[in-house]
């Protein structure tokens, strides 16, 4: 049995004994149902081998629904527990071990797929392909972000969970300081998710680069898919970096270098460094898609054309190469002297000028626009005061000297909160809500979207607006309770308050699937926001093949210019269209990959080892394979396409 | 297959295959990064040895020199193996490929030789920083260029079973990048790793 001492928790409770035998019972559940159903064939031909960069959307949205919730729960307990003073709700070992988790998850396995979710599903579809460059590819990306955020979601019930903060700043996170296997999770498992993400951002900088419809130059691409283009290549700088900091500190952890240590040379400094060098570019890695969603849904929603097109783009290039500039401003206060703090300083200021670029231009899009008030515009326009009061904290921060007031207090927290959330999860509910009938052929409902979203825009100002008051009293971040005598109780309390508001408005919008699922109207044609760009072309749901004929482009708008212009899109015959195979390997793989992590989080050799040479041995397979797709025939096409054709011609 | 477009080198002949070379090109981008993250942190932890060995009194121009030699060398065969196959000449193209992995193979003995005389001289990954960075970005080429030498490998199969092909033209091309990239990275080890550390 001492074998098997290792899996278990070092610091146990209730809650999360509770949490295995829900786990358990849950996947019980869920294999006998699929059996139950006669579902294994469907889920494994329809599901866990395609390469349908549509349905690799969904299961990236799926995805990150799952995970907003386990994030979500996680900000509940900290919230709950900081609610009154000196609370005995969680101890401080769990406290830790939630904040840690919280922002992993919310980061890494919410905010990332969630992006991905919405770049795979509208961008090969924006631009008028079949599907992204390396389909292939791009389901190998999925499952191993699946089998990272899976990896790491098994910490809490298996070894123990990380808890030296989503940072896992050195000498904290190292062996001295983290004895359980927590830190080894968080080193493989983002290191697994991170590869699929580098090999997605490789994936759509092709794509977009070399995919484009006919006629659709670099300048004439809808924003969204501008901003997924330097998005990804951000990732791609970015990622790496990622990855060699996470070997360096799996070196540290399992084999025993000295490279971020306190001893033998090491310089514990030098991980804060490499993690903010990534992890600066990863919040424009998250923010630029929500911008580029923005501009899609103001200009569909102000029935106008988005205003400063070019300095849009201009501005989201300036941002990307900025956001490599201005990592030290993570840790003003760690010592490295003041002419670098001003340095950063002063890039970080300037980041504010392209980012307030973009603001203006959304706002001038919507002047004598006629703005119609659907629940994607309600988040968009909710996006920018909230938004702008991020900004302008963020700017505090930014100032060197003040920071060292603001630094690590709750006044940081409010106002990463503040960017992030109107930012990112704003952006996200509404490009879900903008895209969601294209996905799945029917509208999500107005009126529940509507209560969903007062609850989730108030809710994140009543939670996050007190702790700037108290960050400026001195409340620190991450420190699971305090005293009545510091007076945090009732700003805290009011927190509390707003967390449970955004926890309603988050169920609003699983009620809202469930019940426009059971009574949303069907019959909703292939355009219901009656919107600009190509995606909104196709029929909905959208064919396997996307277009029958390839589009022709000469506008950023080519779907406005064929309604209100006539300007014709769809030319020629159909001919047969070349689609990829279906294939097994990038899941084969990818659960390789789980175990492989797992044998290391362990420090379990022989499994390490075996499945080394098996995730090799996939990779020759591939090699060897002969896989060169297959056609659908015109016939077929003609088919398919012959009752939307007639449904078309009267939606014009 | 896709449609052939018989202007173009077989490896360029169709658009996947154009794809293919493009994206490696973006992938090349992110080793970049990755090699520059390494190497910057070699930078920063070169002098910090602890109790450990400095690199001049374990660095040994020898097995270095031959390493160094050997891997030009390889690049300059996989650009005739290129050359070659540019020319349609499947069996030179083999020739030269073939050539290519045995001096990678070469490579990697030294290398490991070089590895194991480190750990006998106390300069081994928990020494310090510094024995840790190295290893470390020397083990990153390292299992470069094995992961290079069987994926040669394989190509070197399908080129004998299929001929030269797009799909194995392409496969060769984009081969003998990663073999270049390889290549540079290696010179930048050894002279502001090696020599650097020798000075």
């Amino acid at each position: 049995m001492d074998y098997f001492d290792r899996f278990a928790i070092p610091h146990p409770s209730p809650a999360i004994y509770a949490s295995m035998v829900a786990i358990g019972l849950t996947m019980i559940a869920i294999v006998i149902g699929l059996t139950y159903f006669k579902k294994w064939g469907y889920l494994w031909s329809e599901w866990l081998t395609t390469v349908d960069h549509k349905r690799i959307g969904i299961m990236y949205l799926i995805a990150a629904l799952l995970m907003l919730f386990r994030g979500g729960v996680d900000a509940l307990m900290m919230r709950a527990q900081t609610a009154v003073p000196d609370n005995k709700l969680l101890d401080a070992q769990h406290y830790n071990e939630v904040f840690t988790t919280h922002g992993v998850v919310m980061i890494i396995f919410m905010a990332m797929p969630f992006i991905y979710a919405l770049m795979n599903f509208v961008v090969p579809l924006q631009i008028g392909a079949r599907d992204v460059a390396f389909p292939r590819l791009n389901a190998l990306s999925f499952w191993l972000f699946f089998m990272g955020a899976m990896l790491f979601n098994i910490s809490f019930v298996i070894g123990g969970s990380p808890d030296a903060g989503w940072t896992s700043y050195f000498p904290l996170a190292g062996n001295d300081f983290s004895q359980s296997v927590g830190t080894n999770y968080y080193m493989l498992s983002i290191q697994i998710a991170g590869i699929g993400t580098l090999i997605s951002g490789i994936n759509f900088i092709t794509t977009i680069f070399r995919m484009r419809a006919p006629g659709m130059k670099l300048m004439k691409m809808p924003m969204f898919t501008w901003t997924t283009l330097i998005t990804n290549a951000i990732v791609v700088f970015a990622f790496p970096v990622l990855t060699i900091a996470l070997l360096l500190g799996t070196m540290d952890r399992l084999f025993g270098a000295h490279i971020f240590s306190m001893t033998n040379g090491g310089m514990d400094m030098l991980w804060a460094n490499l993690f903010w060098v990534w992890g600066h570019p990863e919040v424009y890695i998250l923010i630029l898609p929500a911008f580029g969603i923005y501009s899609e849904v103001i200009s569909t929603f102000s029935r106008r054309n988005l205003y400063g097109y070019k300095s849009m783009v201009a501005s989201i290039v300036i941002i990307s190469f900025f956001s490599f500039l201005v990592w030290m401003h993570h840790f003003y206060t760690m010592g490295q002297g003041p002419l670098s703090n001003s340095i950063f300083s002063i890039t970080t200021m300037a980041i504010a000028i392209p980012t307030g670029i973009k603001i203006f231009n959304w706002l001038l899009t919507m002047r004598k626009g006629k703005i119609k008030f659907t629940v994607p515009m309600l988040y968009s326009v909710g996006f920018i005061p909230i938004f702008t009061i991020g900004g302008v904290t963020g700017v505090m921060l930014g100032m060197a000297s003040a920071d060292y007031q603001y630094h690590n207090t709750m006044f940081l927290v409010a106002h990463f909160h503040y960017t992030i959330i109107p930012g990112v999860v704003f952006a996200m509910l509404a490009g879900l809500t903008y895209w969601w009938p294209k996905m799945f052929g029917f509208m999500l409902s107005e009126r529940i979207g509507k209560w969903a979203f007062w609850f989730i825009a108030i809710g994140t100002n009543v939670a996050f607006f007190p702790m700037f008051f108290t960050g400026l009293d001195g409340q620190a971040r991450r420190m699971y309770t305090y005293s009545e005598a510091t007076g945090f109780g009732p700003l805290n309390m009011l927190s509390f308050v707003g967390a449970i508001g955004l926890a309603i408005g988050f169920a609003l919008i699983v009620y809202n699937i469930y019940y426009s699922v059971r009574y949303a109207s069907r019959d909703i044609g292939s355009d219901p926001w009656d919107a600009r760009t190509l995606e909104w072309a196709t029929q909905t749901p959208v064919q396997s093949y996307n277009f029958a004929r390839t589009p022709q482009v000469d506008s950023i708008e080519a779907l406005w210019d064929l309604k209100r212009n006539g300007k014709p899109v769809f030319q020629g015959e159909i001919e047969k269209i070349h689609m990829p195979n279906s294939s097994g390997m990038p899941f084969i793989m990818s659960c390789i990959f789980f175990a492989w992590g797992f044998s290391l989080i362990f420090s379990m050799w022989i499994p390490a080892i075996i499945t080394t040479i098996a995730i090799f041995a996939c990779m020759a397979h591939r090699s060897f394979e002969k896989d060169d797709g297959h056609y659908i025939s015109v016939e077929e096409i003609k088919a398919t396409e012959k009752d939307w054709e007639v449904l078309n011609d009267e939606n014009r | 297959m896709m449609k052939i477009d018989n202007s173009l080198p077989l490896e360029y002949a169709n658009e996947q295959n154009k794809m293919n070379i493009f994206g490696f090109w973006i992938f090349i981008g992110a080793e970049v990064m990755l090699f520059a993250t390494l190497f910057a942190t070699y930078f920063t932890l070169e002098h910090r040895v602890g109790n450990g060995p400095a690199g001049a009194e374990i660095f040994e121009l020898t097995p270095v020199l031959i390493e160094t030699l050997v891997l030009l060398t390889s690049s300059f065969t996989i650009g005739l193996a290129m050359n070659a196959m540019r020319l349609g000449k499947k069996n030179a193209m083999l020739t030269f490929f073939s050539i290519t992995l045995l001096l990678g193979l070469v490579f990697l003995g030294v290398e490991i030789y070089e590895f194991t005389h480190y750990a006998s001289i106390g300069a081994g990954l928990q020494v310090s920083a510094f024995t840790g960075i190295l290893l470390t970005t020397l083990g990153t080429h390292g299992a470069h260029v094995t992961v290079g030498l069987f994926w040669g490998l394989f190509i070197i199969m399908q080129v004998k079973k299929h001929g030269l092909t797009p799909k194995t033209a392409n496969k060769s091309f984009i081969f003998s990048l990663y073999w270049h990239f390889l290549d540079i990275v290696w010179i930048f080890i050894f002279s502001f790793i090696y020599l650097k550390g020798m000075m």
